[in-house]
């Protein structure tokens, strides 16, 4: 029944890019204020044509999230209106330090999105700043599989 | 760095109601004039001058002594673990301001009826599920300390909910009374009725810790709890 609630019921959503706070490297920050809808994140798959597919199919890039150690950028795999697979197409692999923790980091978190797949997840929260980065261009990877 | 805000309704003709659009273009109205206000990175912003002591008094924007105001009340309903005067720099209400501003600028989907939604802003997330058979909101809470699967899935009706952490990437959040950072908790998710408390509380029970901090947290903020929390190894 749940699911049915859900098909009956169109989601539009919206980002924008707001807030530049200060961290503790005190880094320059991207402009705020920027919309982030319209241009990006991008569909990059042809529309389904069957008609008994799920709207929200196909692969959907997130935007690339800055964190004061680079961008993170997420793409989704969305088929029969359920996430199938997700990967972590940027990550910061710039210093011996990142390279460290995101090659252990990426696979894991790739794991963790396939979880989200199968808890059926609809928004993420969480703090830190790879995962940060992670948890926002995830969440616009979601945003674009619902416009 | 900046905070992703991401909007979600959800509802039959949402895409098509002719109400949805302004009230969409409200909620980000309200979010830019509150950037204005009260980013540190806008040297001309009030939060700036403020902080370089130029802003009289009788200057100061209504939603500036709001949210002056709010940061006395958490400093006092925190024990002191909440204190944006005692910040590295000097004082700065971000950490206030990022939920007070997102659950006032999702106020104006009030006037829409029929519709569900959620706001999230960074990670911290204000809900509104009307309707007793429409589905609550499935929030994945990542796991700072183990990466291969989420510390909680959570779901939100209506109401807040804001996870304050650390982890990987290094400490951030600096406990007031000893000017430190705490590492005794990963990351910690308070839910409650709104936003601004949950976000308040989130921050302050990281830095704060203690075996007793889940039953700190209502003791303190009736109504509010530690939905998941990931402590140190």
């Amino acid at each position: 029944m749940r699911r049915i609630a859900i098909a009956a019921a169109a989601t539009i959503s919206v980002v924008v890019l707001l807030f530049s706070y200060r961290t503790s490297t005190d880094q320059t920050p991207v402009a705020t204020g920027r919309p982030l809808g319209g241009t990006q994140p991008s569909r990059t798959t042809s529309p389904p044509t069957s008609a008994d597919r799920a709207s929200g199919d196909g692969t959907f890039t997130g935007d690339a999230a800055d964190t004061r150690y680079g961008p993170v950028q997420v793409r989704i795999t969305v088929a029969g209106g359920r996430m199938t697979d997700a990967q972590a197409v940027r990550y910061p692999q710039e210093s011996g330090r990142d390279v460290r923790i995101n090659s252990a980091a990426v696979p894991e978190l790739n794991q963790e999105t396939l979880q989200a797949q199968s808890a059926q997840i609809d928004t993420v929260s969480g703090a830190t700043y790879t995962s940060e980065g992670y948890q926002q261009s995830l969440q616009s990877a979601i945003d674009a599989a619902h416009r | 760095m900046g905070t992703q805000v991401s909007l979600h309704l959800r509802g039959l003709r949402v895409d098509t109601d002719p109400a949805v659009e302004p009230a969409v273009a409200a909620v980000f109205g309200y979010l830019r004039t509150a950037d204005e206000l009260f980013s540190t990175y806008r040297p001309d912003s009030q939060i700036s001058t403020l902080r370089r002591r130029e802003l009289p008094r009788d200057e100061w924007h209504p939603w500036l002594t709001e949210v002056v105001a709010l940061c006395e009340e958490a400093r006092d309903r925190t024990d002191g673990y909440f204190d944006p005067w005692r910040l590295p720099g000097g004082f700065d209400p971000s950490g206030l301001v990022k939920g007070w501003a997102a659950e006032n600028a999702a106020a104006h989907l009030a006037r829409l009826r029929g519709f569900d939604h959620y706001l999230n802003a960074g990670g911290d997330i204000t809900a509104g599920v009307h309707g007793s058979r429409a589905p609550a909101w499935r929030v994945g809470v990542e796991d700072p300390a183990d990466p291969s699967a989420f510390l909680a899935v959570l779901e939100l009706r209506t109401g807040g909910l804001a996870t304050s952490g650390s982890a990987a990437r290094g400490p951030h959040i600096v406990d007031p009374h000893t000017g430190t950072h705490p590492s005794e908790l990963q990351a910690v998710t308070v839910t409650g009725p709104t936003l601004l408390w949950a976000d308040v509380f989130a921050t302050a029970a990281f830095a704060r810790g203690g075996e007793d901090v889940e039953e700190w947290v209502p003791s303190r903020a009736p109504g509010y709890e530690i939905a998941a929390l990931a402590r140190a190894p």
